[in-house]
């Protein structure tokens, strides 16, 4: 209780190194996708697929959490809402994927600037508290709305074909505009992170009292990063309905909220390609737990336990600390 | 194209006579809910089942080789969908069993068509399955919501109950069950009194309840499922409900809600279900031997788990007729094609839609004083006949039956 | 007799009067155990500044340590709801001990993911070993039965619910308001340093503070275990509607957190007669028309 007071409080993220900015990144970039190049022709694409849509939820989730300092509990909202919508456009209302990809996107930016205005009048554990209440009551709009066919949810969605031109049934077609979408992503978020907008972001993130004496107007800087996740988590969402041609109650439940909390854990907190590290480790755990059943819940949270008590830097946090770099 | 899967049959049953010495290969793959909500009434023990199945084929047809695999799609339809999808592309599974969760069945139903294999439902209630949503490479084996409602709703007319209050499930689910219900209530002479309609997993029915009991109606119909079935029953015994005279109908039912509730609590509920532990010696015995497999002595089969024993077991007859050919469609038909018959649910068949027919029972729970030993849950009141038990085929609206 | 009546812009649904008061009882009812969780969360809050996510497990922990005393050894309901807490109370000792005790120099978030975490493992544990169906557990025989209190029926058991949390309620109250302990207990959360210079063990004082939260939601969930399905999942869902109710009520205050408790028990209840659609969502609606006008919640200080 003492030391609280006495000792300066360590933030959720992995202190920056000392080591000035390395091309570390850039390398690591293009080894990414090298691999991301690769990868079909050696594994299944669909899994590959669904490893790229979490990892890009997972970075937007971590837009806020590393770079502002916020815990959303509630990410599944966005992510949930933006697969049904982009679902529901793409078979009943008959849209090409890219726009029903956009509207799903367009729809959880909406419900991030709701939620977000919301949320950001508390911060700390009221604001993880907010978040999840929010997201727990758009989860029952979902269950009792009439187009998200409750626990059937939207089934047999067409892939349909890209500027109503490529077929995106074929696996290969459907890889690229993913890979595409991810990076995409992927990259829109190191820029933000690495413009003077993210140094005010992370100027919040260590002392928000100082940001404000400095002039800065912190809430329309909180809702701003804030609307930019629930933007690309939404994204991640439509594109992974699109993927698996399925929209349903999963993705807007408090457990998914929960499952991307623990991929960007793994991965390290505020650190750009820990969040697709962690949802890789936890999507492949999940597949190869998936036989032997029983005991998954119990390891997600023997997890949590162990990256909070002894390796909270999480594995790119940490490779990042011993090579004094910054990833 | 019906043309060429008959004569894909009877390609396959020509064949028959070569085959029959050569070893077929077969592999199985029992696709469930292993950790979370459904994992007691599907689960490791629909695995058992399935062991038990391949076990006492091969006793007859050693040149059959089965391969069983199993998977927890932890009532998630993405997670179903990648298990589904790899099993039926890089493991070459050739069927796929059980799968609770009506969400994760849709998806591996229409999987499993686009990739031409086989998906026997035993765990899921969708009654869609066999309705707008049928295909013609999936087969639904046990029972589903329109059996549910007709069974309880027509038995329970006739034996008196003619008022009813629903207590529904506010979700697609609930309504589905609520509105099928009702048609066979007011079909049979009955009265709907009035309905009320609760949020998924509500804690606290007292309200709903009290609702219910001023409405007098002789039942109380609860269109809900798992942990809302189980607060009903609890909180209308604690108001007094059935002392007080009306009697409640459990649309969704199992066996393990039965034990959760303990019978001083479920004593009289109505419910319908296609299969029970302790109905014939038949079943006794296979109980055994699952209870064993499944190593769980205290444990008890549900009709799910029955229903994926024997849908292995006319999967692999018919597999084992065709001389082994694994294409997803020429199963079904064959499937569909043979009368189907075994020591759990008797001689039935299975409709042009994937509809397996077989009887219905409308049980009671027992008080607890003539429960003589652990799991006599039930006393049978009404046997529901194989042509009357599940919705016809007329009106199913399934595409594969009026092309 | 007359009726009550909604206007007609909400609806213009009509009840009796009589009705309305039965119904008015049954939300203090549900209440009971929002303000039993609510005010265990914020004893915890207030000394540990953690926000226990294990909370909801805690108090299916009491619920099954109910079932499994009955089965094993024999002991009733009565014996139970003094027992249990203590025996769930010593866990979350351990808790506190084993793991929660590194986390006081970081950022608070921590402490919400590790109880994430921990409440992750007792559900997991809980449904490996007894299933996911749930497990019987009945009325005491002395609380069966019921009496006609003219507009309602009105369970023994339900009475005894209203009577026994809210007495614990108080007396938890009391004993932090109004007593010595409670006196270092707030002071130790305002200035421990000041406090242990006094001579008292602050470390010990935080140990004890969890233990007891946890025993109270241990307490609820025995309270619980006779009416409501005992089952591994009987806690998570209903933790997040009891964060929404500590965010209205906000921590500051003990008082705030019980009155609250029971307030939306009371909400919900109306809106299970008027709107039962809405009746699972109302908490949250409640919760941000609150955010808008009172940021800091109805009792909490602007921190």
């Amino acid at each position: 209780m003492e030391q609280r007071v006495a000792e300066p409080v360590e933030s959720p993220i992995a202190a920056p190194p000392s080591a000035a900015r390395s091309n570390a990144a850039t390398i690591l970039f293009v080894i990414m996708v090298a691999g991301l190049v690769v990868a079909p022709f050696v594994t299944y694409p669909l899994f590959l697929m669904q490893v790229m849509c979490f990892a890009l939820f997972a970075c937007a989730f971590n837009l806020l959490i590393g770079y502002v300092g916020l815990l959303s509990f509630g990410h599944a909202l966005y992510f949930g809402w933006g697969s049904y919508l982009s679902a529901y456009a793409a078979k009943a209302w008959g849209l090409t994927p890219e726009l029903a990809i956009l509207a799903g996107t367009a729809t959880a930016a909406l419900l991030g600037l709701l939620a977000g205005s919301l949320a950001i009048r508390r911060q700390g554990i009221y604001f993880a508290m907010i978040t999840l209440a929010l997201a727990q009551m758009m989860f029952f709009f979902a269950l009792q709305a009439k187009f998200t066919g409750g626990e059937d949810g939207i089934q047999a969605v067409p892939r349909g074909h890209l500027f109503g031109l490529i077929d995106l049934k074929n696996e290969m077609a459907m890889y690229v505009v993913v890979l595409v979408i991810f990076l995409a992503g992927f990259l829109s978020i190191y820029r933000i992170v690495h413009s003077p907008f993210g140094e005010v972001l992370k100027a919040i993130r260590e002392n928000e009292q100082r940001a404000i004496s400095l002039g800065y107007k912190t809430d329309r800087y909180k809702l701003v990063a804030f609307v930019l996740s629930a933007t690309l988590a939404g994204a991640a969402g439509a594109t992974k309905a699109i993927v698996l041609q399925l929209a349903s109650l999963t993705d807007v439940n408090w457990p998914m909220s929960g499952e991307v909390v623990l991929m960007t854990l793994v991965g390290g907190l505020g650190t750009i390609f820990g969040p697709i590290v962690g949802s890789f480790v936890i999507l492949v755990m999940q597949y190869k737990l998936a036989a032997l059943g029983e005991w998954v819940l119990v390891i997600q949270g023997v997890i949590f336990v162990a990256c909070v008590l002894l390796f909270r830097r999480g594995v790119i946090g940490e490779l990042a600390h011993k090579l004094r770099i910054r990833l | 194209m019906k043309k060429v899967l008959g004569m894909a049959a009877l390609a396959a049953v020509l064949g028959c006579g070569v085959a029959n010495a050569q070893q077929i290969d077969v592999k199985i793959g029992v696709l469930s809910d292993m950790s979370s909500l459904y994992a007691d009434i599907g689960g490791p023990g629909s695995v058992a089942a399935a062991k038990l199945a391949i076990a006492d084929f091969a006793k007859t047809n050693p040149n059959v080789k089965v391969e069983l695999i199993s998977g927890d799609h932890q009532n998630k339809p993405d997670v179903g969908s990648q298990i589904a999808n790899q099993w039926f592309d890089v493991d070459k599974v050739d069927m796929i069993i059980d799968t609770p969760n009506s969400g994760v069945a849709l998806a591996v139903s229409q999987i499993a068509s686009q990739k031409n294999k086989l998906f026997i439902v035993s765990g899921a209630a969708a009654s869609t399955l066999t309705g707008e949503k049928c295909n013609a490479n999936t087969i639904h084996w046990t029972y589903d919501t329109w059996m549910l409602a007709n069974g309880t709703g027509k038995a329970m007319v006739k034996t008196g109950g003619d008022t009813w209050f629903f207590l529904t499930a506010d979700y697609a689910f609930g309504h589905a069950l609520e509105t099928d219900t009702i048609a066979v209530v007011e079909k049979n002479g009955g009265k709907v009194l009035g309905k009320v309609r609760h949020p998924l997993n509500t804690n606290d029915f007292s309200s709903f309840l009290l609702q219910a009991q001023s409405s007098k109606a002789k039942v109380i119909g609860l269109a809900n499922a798992g942990g809302d079935t189980i607060n009903s029953i609890k909180q209308a015994a604690e108001f007094g409900i059935v002392k007080g005279g009306q009697s409640l109908a459990g649309l969704l039912v199992f066996a393990s809600d039965v034990n959760a509730l303990g019978l001083a609590t479920a004593q009289g509920l109505a419910l319908t279900e296609t299969w029970y532990w302790d109905q014939n010696d038949a079943n006794r015995a296979w109980t055994k031997r699952w209870q064993a497999e499944r190593n769980a002595p205290g444990k008890f089969p549900t009709m799910i788990h029955a229903g994926v024993y024997s849908g292995i077991l006319h999967y692999l007859k018919a597999r084992a007729a065709m001389g082994g050919s694994p294409d997803g469609k020429a199963v079904t038909a064959k499937m569909k094609e043979m009368p189907t018959d075994d020591p759990l649910f008797g001689k039935g068949s299975i409709r042009a839609d994937g509809r397996k027919i077989h009887p219905a029972y409308l049980y009671e729970v027992k008080k607890p004083a003539d429960s003589k030993y652990p799991g006599d849950f039930y006393n049978v009141r009404a046997t529901i006949p194989a042509n009357e038990a599940f919705r016809p085929l007329s009106e199913g609206k399934c595409p594969l039956v009026s092309g | 007799m007359f009726e009550i009546c909604l206007p007609v812009i909400l609806g213009g649904k009509c009840i009796p009067s009589t009705a309305l008061f039965g119904q008015l009882l049954i939300g203090l009812i549900n209440g009971s155990f929002y303000a039993l969780l609510s005010l265990g969360l914020a004893v915890i809050f207030g000394m540990l500044n953690i926000i226990n996510f294990s909370h909801g497990a805690q108090y299916m922990m009491g619920a099954f340590a109910a079932y499994l005393l009955l089965q094993f050894s024999g002991m009733n309901y009565w014996v139970a709801l003094i027992v249990a807490p203590i025996l769930v109370g010593v866990t979350g000792v351990l808790i506190e001990r084993l793991l929660l005790q590194w986390l006081y120099k970081l950022d608070h978030l921590y402490g919400l993911l590790l109880t994430f975490g921990l409440a992750l493992i007792i559900e997991g544990v809980a449904r490996h070993y007894f299933g996911s169906a749930g497990l019987p557990y009945t009325v005491p025989e002395s609380l069966q039965g019921g009496r006609n209190l003219g507009f309602m029926f009105l369970p023994n058991y339900r009475a005894w619910v209203i009577v026994a949390s809210a007495t614990v309620c108080f007396a938890t109250w009391f004993v932090i308001e109004r007593t010595r302990l409670g006196a270092y207990l707030r002071a130790a959360t305002e200035n421990p340093a000041l406090v242990r210079a006094f001579g008292i063990n602050v470390p010990r004082m935080i140990t004890l503070t969890y233990g007891f939260g946890v025993a109270l939601a241990a307490f609820a969930g025995v309270m619980a275990a006779p009416i409501y399905n005992v089952s591994p999942q009987m806690g998570s869902e209903l933790i997040i509607v009891v964060f929404a109710v500590v965010v209205i009520g906000g921590m500051g205050s003990i008082l705030g957190a019980i009155l609250t408790g029971f307030g939306l028990g009371v909400v919900e209840g109306l809106t299970k007669v008027f709107f039962p659609e809405a009746s699972n969502t109302v908490i949250f609606v409640i919760m941000a028309i609150v955010l808008l006008v009172r940021p800091a919640g109805l009792f909490g200080r602007r921190a």
